[in-house]
């Protein structure tokens, strides 16, 4: 981005934005430990990745308290408002992808307790989660580079990832129908597969904003078509 | 006034309320009494404060003792000095602070009732306390008057304009809703300007 004439405000931003991406790493590792958690039924990478949580969530209250000091001090407009605005949410939208994987190991904790998960399809859940965290991970790229095209993109995967859910959901429900035994274990991956569905919506949720900054045009609750013609 | 300098002309028009206040055969008095002016330092007649308000009412209307005692506080009241001021009215205009002195001039230009009040850089030489005040005083002028203000000051445009015009070196270069020059503006130029990237 060009340069300000306060070279300082320069550097704010960058520290700022340098530290959404620590924060979005550390998530996505987040993520991919309490995956690693579910398909190994490893009680201790799922406590690796609760205790992580507390680390999620103190970067973000910094992030926040940056957020308000450039506001106060800068009175930022157009662009670099934008730009703090969305930092603002898609720190926010980072932890709470960051509690999902923590809901994630938890679940596994209590699959791993009850003991009779390993008759479920818990691998099939792969699919979805390595979309979810591929996503998250692209959302941040895109954040990086500011890449609106990316961006777009990442609109339009969410969609996959959603259809994945739903079809395992159906699964579950004939495993469930099959066998009443399965219920208690197959509703713990049923919350499984929700969170790393929600995981897919914070990471569309991160595009948006990306959006927001380089287009200024709010793109959050329409239909993809008008996305695509709102930042030609 | 351009006309006492030598080598400055005006050219173009400036319309309001349909005709060309450029055109030789505009009466400047009554222009004067429908177009009020503040300047950026504060300009108080020397006289009483009670007369600063009097004398341009007196220039058009004809008002009995008792309606220029109502005009006058009302024009005070509404620039906000009314209470600061309503026990010393014979008191000289100069001896008030710049930021009272300011308002004062802003009840003077109100006094006349115009249609158009001109605020050129009104609060660039007062405290944060008294723009505050002329701030607050723009607010409420503005459902009665068609305000225009002239500032450096950025955040200032933003906290007090409806619409804003960003001009530079006598280029208008962009005229919109505030809100929409300060978020979205459509001009790189502005843009650049606004966040502080200019240079």
């Amino acid at each position: 981005m060009d340069k300000h004439i306060s070279s300082q405000f320069d550097a704010e931003l960058g520290s700022v934005s340098t530290r959404v991406l620590e924060l979005g790493g550390l998530v996505e590792s987040q993520i991919r430990h309490a995956v690693y958690s579910l398909s190994q039924f490893s009680s201790e990478v799922a406590d690796q990745v609760i205790a992580t949580e507390a680390q999620v969530n103190s970067m973000e209250v910094e992030i926040d308290r940056d957020l308000s000091s450039i506001i106060a001090r800068r009175q930022p407009t157009a662009r670099d408002l934008r730009l703090l605005i969305a930092i603002s949410k898609i720190t926010a939208n980072l932890e709470r992808a960051g509690d999902e994987s923590e809901k994630i190991a938890r679940m596994v904790k209590s699959i791993i307790t009850t003991g009779n998960a390993r008759a479920l399809p818990s691998s099939e859940l792969r699919i979805a989660s390595d979309l979810a965290s591929g996503l998250l991970r692209k959302a941040l790229d895109a954040f990086a580079r500011l890449d609106v095209t990316e961006a777009v993109s990442i609109l339009k995967e969410d969609d996959l990832i959603d259809a994945e859910f739903d079809g395992f959901v159906r699964k579950l429900v004939t495993y469930m129908m099959e066998d009443p035994r399965t219920i208690s274990a197959s509703l713990d991956l049923l919350f499984v597969a929700k969170a790393i569905e929600r995981i897919g919506d914070h990471a569309k949720n991160i595009a948006e904003f990306i959006i927001y900054v380089v287009k200024g045009a709010d793109v959050r609750h329409i239909a993809l078509a008008d996305v695509e013609s709102a930042v030609q | 006034m351009y006309d006492l300098y030598p080598g400055q002309r005006a050219e173009g028009s400036i319309n309001f309320d349909g005709e060309n206040i450029l055109n030789p055969k505009q009466d400047l008095n009554l222009l004067r009494s429908r177009i009020g002016m503040v300047f950026q330092k504060p300009t108080p007649f020397p006289m009483s404060i009670y007369d600063n308000i009097a004398f341009g009412v007196k220039l058009y209307e004809n008002l009995s003792r008792s309606d220029m005692d109502d005009r006058v506080e009302w024009a005070l009241q509404k620039a906000a000095i009314w209470d600061e001021v309503k026990n010393k009215l014979n008191q000289s205009g100069l001896s008030l602070s710049g930021g009272q002195q300011q308002r004062l001039c802003i009840a003077r230009g109100i006094a006349v009732k115009p249609s158009i009040l001109l605020l050129d850089e009104p609060t660039s030489a007062l405290d944060p306390i008294s723009t505050g005040k002329v701030e607050e005083l723009v607010h409420t002028l503005k459902s009665e008057y068609t305000v225009v203000i002239v500032t450096h000051n950025m955040q200032q445009a933003a906290r007090v304009s409806d619409y804003t015009a960003y001009m530079y070196l006598g280029e208008l270069m962009e005229f919109g809703e505030t809100d929409q020059i300060f978020m979205k503006p459509a001009r790189q130029e502005t843009e650049d300007y606004i966040t502080g990237r200019f240079g």
